[in-house]
């Protein structure tokens, strides 16, 4: 009996060195890949923005002063000050929350509903069919106008906005994580667990939801960065989050207004989306090199 | 060749069916009622309940889906309420603009994008192969309008090299419908001349391994014609793939430039008739854009048939 004990704790010795040595070896691949590491500081940059910017700002981002409309960026506004005399870095830094916000929510509502149907399709042929034609419909719209006609019907709201963009961007993750799991159905092993009578569910989530995360993960991270672009995108043209809220989309709608004579609305908020969505695709493209190997095709 | 085509048109079946019904359901999950969405706060309940009738909402759901997939069955795709005249006019009053903007660019990205991607290919792993690539990446980085602002700022602010804003049709010279075109176009080609060098590149450096490659140059053929000849055209069916997947996501794209650029187009359009809530605009204009984008897609599949006769052979 004590020998038993004695065992299990040296087995669980073994297994927790190994864990240790594979995290070690997951670790030393991701700081040798370029991409991931050049990403993840961009990454962490605009977090930091994000969080401790707001702080730093010493003024309200919808704080109107008409005497100090359109001033240059200088020691007082470091980014300038935009067409109503609100200071560009509050709003910047404000706006940041609520378009990396909305990148982050619609990513997770969209890997969540995603893996769901993608696993379901999976598994069972007959929910497959109906299923994909359904994705392959959405898909069949250009992403930006479906969103715009969502939010057309719902109205502009930041909710809103997240619901569109999940429902236009979820085909492409139940797509991404069908297919995987295809793959994973028809391994051996999966057919000896269904010859000892495991059940459907106990399948679909503990034997192969797992192995559909890496892919998902690197799915979701392309969204997240195409929803912080679409809903710029939305919000420039009026049909996203309504206007005094400081999205980066609706900061250079303001910029565009004032284009001749301001180009640091333009400038300020661009550099925002660039840089994020920039590091967001860097740290995706450095994520899938180091998850899947194989896999070397180009973006999509 | 003839059994694959119809195999192909049968699929599209099933796709343009859910996207007829998505369009059908845009209208119906706004909040409210649409009728009184449509017509403002102003409306009196009279008018709401004139529009109702009009629009036949009054109906059980799936009748008013039969009746509208009828219309649309016979190119009937609405009526517009702001601009009173058949939906179908609307959108083609707007076609030229989208067209010529989405055409432009697609030429200009596929003339760059390609060269770029056979020379990173040929000289993988090089400076020229790592700033061409990192240019992509930032390429598919930059969201077109904001490409299209920083476009305006540079070249026509501060250098006033070409127009800020505006549009020029074919009839006033071609000179200056390019010279207006310039600027939109660039900013909508960029990211497509990105993801098509990206494909290029890596489509090349599959082909350039291949044996029948190795024999060419043991033949002693020259490097230009190996590549341009043997190498390319073999490598042009997933490049061919990707202009026509995103060819759809230009003309989206073309919507939001358009805006920035003031262009008259369908883009202008759809925004426009969001803010007017002119619904039977929105839900034509973008049915219009669905099926065009699949069946463009299926143009696109057709053609691998032409170049490529295994595919028409195997997929039989």
């Amino acid at each position: 009996m004590q020998t038993t004990v004695v065992r299990e704790q040296e087995l669980s010795q073994v297994k927790s060195h190994i864990k240790k040595e594979r995290r070690q070896l997951l670790i030393r691949r991701f700081l040798s890949n370029k991409l991931a590491v050049t990403g993840s500081v961009i990454i962490v940059i605009i977090l930091l923005f994000t969080f401790v910017g707001p702080l730093l700002a010493s003024y309200d981002p919808y704080e109107l002063e008409a005497k100090q409309r359109l001033l240059e960026p200088s020691d007082a506004h470091v980014f300038g000050t935009d067409n109503y005399g609100r200071d560009l870095f509050s709003r910047v830094a404000y706006g940041a929350k609520v378009s990396i916000g909305v990148g982050f929510f619609v990513a997770i509502i969209t890997s969540i509903l995603g893996m769901i149907i993608g696993l379901y399709a999976a598994y069972y042929r007959s929910l497959d069919n109906i299923l994909m034609r359904l994705c392959d419909g959405l898909m069949a719209f250009p992403a930006i106008l479906l969103a715009i006609a969502i939010m057309a019907a719902l109205g502009p709201r930041v909710e809103n906005v997240i619901i569109a963009l999940s429902i236009v961007f979820t085909p492409y993750v139940a797509r991404t994580v069908r297919s995987s799991a295809l793959v994973i159905k028809e391994q051996t092993y999966i057919e000896a667990l269904k010859a000892q009578g495991a059940g459907a569910t106990r399948i679909i989530w503990v034997n192969i939801a797992p192995n559909v995360i890496s892919p998902l993960v690197v799915q979701a991270t392309f969204i997240f960065a195409d929803s912080i672009i679409t809903e710029a995108a939305l919000s420039f043209l009026g049909a996203g989050i309504p206007a005094p809220a400081p999205s980066w989309g609706n900061l250079l709608y303001d910029g565009k207004m004032v284009i001749f004579n301001a180009w640091w609305m333009t400038v300020f908020p661009g550099i925002a989306i660039m840089l994020t969505v920039f590091g967001l695709n860097l740290f995706g493209d450095g994520l899938r090199d180091l998850l899947d190997p194989h896999n070397n095709k180009a973006k999509k | 060749m003839k059994g694959y085509i119809l195999k192909r048109l049968l699929s599209l079946i099933p796709v343009l069916f859910v996207v007829a019904v998505v369009v059908f359901l845009i209208i119906h999950i706004t909040p409210g009622d649409p009728a009184s969405v449509m017509l403002g706060p102003e409306a009196s309940p009279r008018e709401v309940a004139e529009l109702r009738e009009e629009l036949g909402l009054n109906l059980p759901l799936y009748q008013q889906f039969t009746s509208w997939l009828a219309g649309v069955v016979q190119g009937d795709f609405g009526w517009s309420i702001f601009m009173n005249e058949p939906v179908l006019q609307s959108f083609f009053s707007h076609l030229g603009p989208t067209l010529s903007l989405a055409i432009f660019a697609q030429l200009l990205a596929v003339v760059l994008a390609i060269p770029f991607g056979v020379i990173a290919a040929k000289r993988r792993g090089t400076i020229i192969d790592q700033t061409f690539m990192g240019g992509s990446l930032i390429g598919i980085s930059v969201p077109s309008f904001l490409l299209g602002l920083l476009l305006i700022l540079l070249f026509a602010v501060q250098l006033r090299w070409l127009p800020v804003a505006g549009y020029k049709p074919l009839d006033a010279g071609f000179f200056l419908h390019i010279r207006y075109l310039i600027l939109p176009a660039i900013a909508l080609g960029a990211m497509q001349a990105a993801l098509i060098a990206r494909m290029t590149r890596s489509s090349m450096l599959d082909i350039l391994n291949a044996n029948y490659i190795k024999t060419a140059r043991s033949k002693g053929l020259k490097e230009k014609i190996i590549i341009y000849k043997h190498a390319l055209r073999n490598a042009f069916i997933p490049i061919l793939t990707v202009i026509g997947q995103t060819f759809g996501t230009l003309v989206a794209g073309a919507a939001v430039v358009e805006t920035v650029f003031n262009i008259p187009g369908i883009g202008q359009l759809i925004v426009n008739s969001v803010e007017r809530r002119d619904f039977a605009v929105i839900q034509g204009t973008i049915l219009l854009v669905a099926i065009s984008y699949v069946l463009i897609n299926l143009v696109v599949d057709l053609l691998y048939g032409v170049i490529d006769p295994r595919v028409r052979l195997n997929r039989k």
